[in-house]
């Protein structure tokens, strides 16, 4: 029977809190396995620095993820080459795996539109800011797919349990549901949208059970046992492609988790949260988890460790200097995308834009 | 009157405060708007003031919170929702066209929404894609709905609670890149600034100045600078974008003969195309020079490492007023 057979309160695990095997091992090679692993801790150590960064004023508001790393490096490693990938804003780690670099996703961040540009052979969306807005996108996304007879790929999105309140949301699940469309909605569950607990986004005891009302499959899985995510992904997502007779092809996965850190480096959770409850989530932490299950399986020692180590630590470090490196845009790149066909109002306000920055030169425009 | 030395943001609380403390049925909801006190802190300590029931954290969802509003006020209750950014105010647009701005001519005037959604706008803060757009048309285009953008601490507060008071719906919008820039005096007790009129910041004979919100700000401080060159401009900050004060406008216009407006928001549509054509229709025979607008270009709000470039700055200001006045 499918994992998905089963009630959205019945949550999904592999690895206890102390990676002690509790459930179904997915099957996945060990050099997969091995390259979740790398993939999380890099991911941790890229939101560590690019906290940093942020707090010694060489980036803007950042959004991290650290505790999310489990749900977003389990379910993007479960996606095949050809299938599609649509983000919130925090998903650096997922999009790492979708072949966004980190210099891009600190290019975003550092506000340079040239971060938000996806490297042609990656399949995945731009990161979306306006909440559950880009999950219509992957219902349509998924549709097209279908209308293209591209049954063979999936589309995977990503939003928080903040989304589940707008409309939006509804309407891309009730979509996916009527046209039958080889969706994945994949709601990081971390218990607060900014300083609102689950409990004010919804009276319902899951959000996986929100799917029934759209007549999907809804499931709880443990977000921060990245080989639950895996499993449930994977089984999604072939679902999606080769649904049963009489089966639905998309899925709304609800990963419980929790997020570390603050929502974004501009707010203060102390206000809102207490210590108990970080503490309590921090021994659920999705890396120490894993590495015990590879270390006891053989799959990892010290060694291999100390060199996941050090890679991690320079690709970040490359990729910081990379994005700070990288020529400043040209202020007249803000005309040259809003059409295909620069419109004449627009040339004319370039010319004039750039007639003004020759005369009274950047000093003109810069703000202290 | 006792006066306190408040930022723009504070004069938001402090409005918020004094009007609840006056008015059982006013209350405020939004996301992030109890515990947390707002993003911004507009809200603050309101919670621990007045509890649950009249400091609401909603769920995620605008067109639920606008809608819920409506239908509030429609049971005579004053709600002020809060849309976290103006840039999320999409999603309840249908409700705030659709509803918001025409209950009162659909009912015939048998209801009316005595409410006030809240929102900061504007650009300038470094802060992530969506969070910096000016479209204050948007709603200003809208018939029944008032649109008000205040531009001093002491404005904030008292345009504020006459918003509040008004029987109609008002959207007011809060330029957050001076929402801590400056402080100024704000009486500690409930006053009002009225809705619809303009203020003449400063005087002047050569050329009249047309802005708003933020953009106060680098006007006068061009205006100040231009002063050197013998150029004496007055400066109208508007304040009530809809319904704009037509006759501080033209009457500025009458005196000086020529005009600049300055605003944030895209230049295709914005405020600078109505009062140019109030000019136009009001003043043609006193007109030396064509109007001027110095504003946002029509392009997609940039990412922040280009906003700078985006936003008028003073020396555009001053390029645009030497323009009109050197025409
Ligand atoms: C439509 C909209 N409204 C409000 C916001 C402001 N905002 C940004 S993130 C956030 C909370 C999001 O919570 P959730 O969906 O749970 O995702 P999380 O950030 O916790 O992953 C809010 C209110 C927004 N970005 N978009």
């Amino acid at each position: 029977m499918s994992v998905l057979q089963r009630d959205p309160q019945d949550q999904v695990r592999v690895l206890d809190e102390d990676g002690a095997v509790v459930g179904e091992v997915p099957d996945i090679d060990d050099e997969t396995l091995v390259e979740m692993y790398r993939n999380m801790r890099l991911a941790r150590h890229f939101d560590t620095r690019a906290v940093s960064l942020q707090r010694q004023g060489r980036m803007g508001t950042y959004p991290p993820l650290s505790g999310q790393e489990g749900a977003q490096i389990g379910s993007a490693i479960a996606l095949e080459e050809d299938d599609w990938m649509v983000p919130s804003y925090r998903e650096h780690g997922a999009a790492l795996i979708r072949g966004l670099p980190l210099k891009q996703t600190l290019l975003y961040w550092m506000g340079h539109e040239k971060g938000n540009k996806m490297p042609e052979d990656a399949n995945i969306l731009p990161p979306a800011v306006p909440i559950a807005s880009q999950i219509p996108h992957a219902t349509g996304a998924a549709w097209a797919l279908k209308l293209q007879g591209k049954t063979d790929k999936g589309v995977l999105c990503y939003f928080g349990d903040g989304a589940t309140s707008e409309g939006d949301f509804h309407e891309a699940l009730n979509f996916a549901g009527v046209f039958d469309t080889p969706n994945i909605f994949f709601c990081n569950n971390n218990q607060w949208a900014i300083s609102v607990p689950r409990e004010r986004q919804t009276a319902s005891e899951t959000i996986a059970q929100k799917a029934t009302a759209y007549g999907l499959d809804g499931i709880q899985v443990d977000g921060m046992d990245p080989l639950a995510v895996y499993s449930v992904t994977k089984a999604a997502l072939d679902k999606a492609k080769n649904p049963d007779e009489g089966e639905l092809r998309p899925t709304l996965i609800e990963a419980v988790q929790y997020r570390f850190g603050a929502h974004t480096t501009a707010d203060d959770p102390t206000v809102y949260r207490d210590d108990e409850e970080v503490e309590r989530w921090k021994a659920k932490d999705p890396i120490p988890r894993l590495e015990t299950f590879l270390r006891e399986t053989g799959r990892l020692d010290d060694e291999k460790i100390d060199d996941i180590e050090s890679d991690i630590e320079a690709t970040v470090a490359d990729a910081i200097e990379a994005a700070e490196s990288d020529p400043r845009p040209d202020p007249s790149e803000m005309f040259e995308y809003a059409y295909a066909e620069q419109t004449p109002e627009i040339r004319a306000q370039r010319e004039e834009f750039e007639a003004l920055r020759e005369k009274v030169g950047d000093e003109g425009f810069l703000r202290e | 009157m006792s006066a306190q030395n408040l930022t723009i943001v504070q004069a938001v609380r402090d409005g918020l405060y004094t009007e609840m403390n006056l008015d059982d049925e006013v209350l405020v909801m939004g996301e992030d708007v109890g515990k947390n006190g707002g993003v911004f802190r507009a809200t603050e300590g309101l919670w621990d003031e007045f509890g649950d029931d009249r400091v609401i954290d909603t769920p995620l969802a605008e067109s639920g919170i606008v809608g819920t509003a409506v239908g509030m006020a429609a049971m005579g209750l004053k709600p002020v929702p809060e849309i976290q950014f103006s840039g999320f105010m999409y999603p309840g647009y249908d409700q705030i066209i659709s509803h918001m701005s025409r209950y009162r001519t659909r009912t015939r005037g048998r209801y009316t929404l005595p409410m006030v959604l809240r929102a900061p706008y504007g650009g300038g803060i470094r802060a992530p894609e969506s969070h910096s757009e000016s479209k204050e048309m948007f709603y200003a285009h809208e018939a029944g709905l008032k649109v008000v953008i205040p531009s001093t601490p002491y404005d904030t507060k008292g345009l504020l609670i006459s918003a509040i008071r008004d029987p109609d719906p008002v959207i007011f919008m809060e330029p957050k890149l001076i929402y801590r820039a400056f402080r100024g005096e704000v009486p500690e007790e409930d006053y009002t600034v009225p809705i619809g009129e303009a203020a003449v910041r400063r005087e002047g004979t050569d050329v009249s100045v047309f802005t708003y919100g933020a953009m106060t700000r680098p006007t006068l401080e061009a205006v100040e600078n231009l002063e050197e060159e013998g150029i004496d401009a007055e400066v109208v900050d508007i304040r009530t974008i809809s319904p704009m004060d037509r006759e501080t406008v033209v009457e500025s216009f009458k005196k000086t003969g020529r005009a600049v407006v300055v605003h944030e928001a895209p230049k295709n549509g914005g405020l600078g195309a109505e009062i140019t054509a109030t000019i136009q229709e009001e003043a043609l025979l006193y007109q030396e020079a064509p109007v001027k607008r110095v504003a946002g270009y029509d392009v997609p709000y940039p990412l922040y490492a280009l906003e700078d470039y985006y936003l008028p700055s003073v020396a555009r200001v001053e390029e645009g007023i030497r323009e009109a006045v050197n025409f």
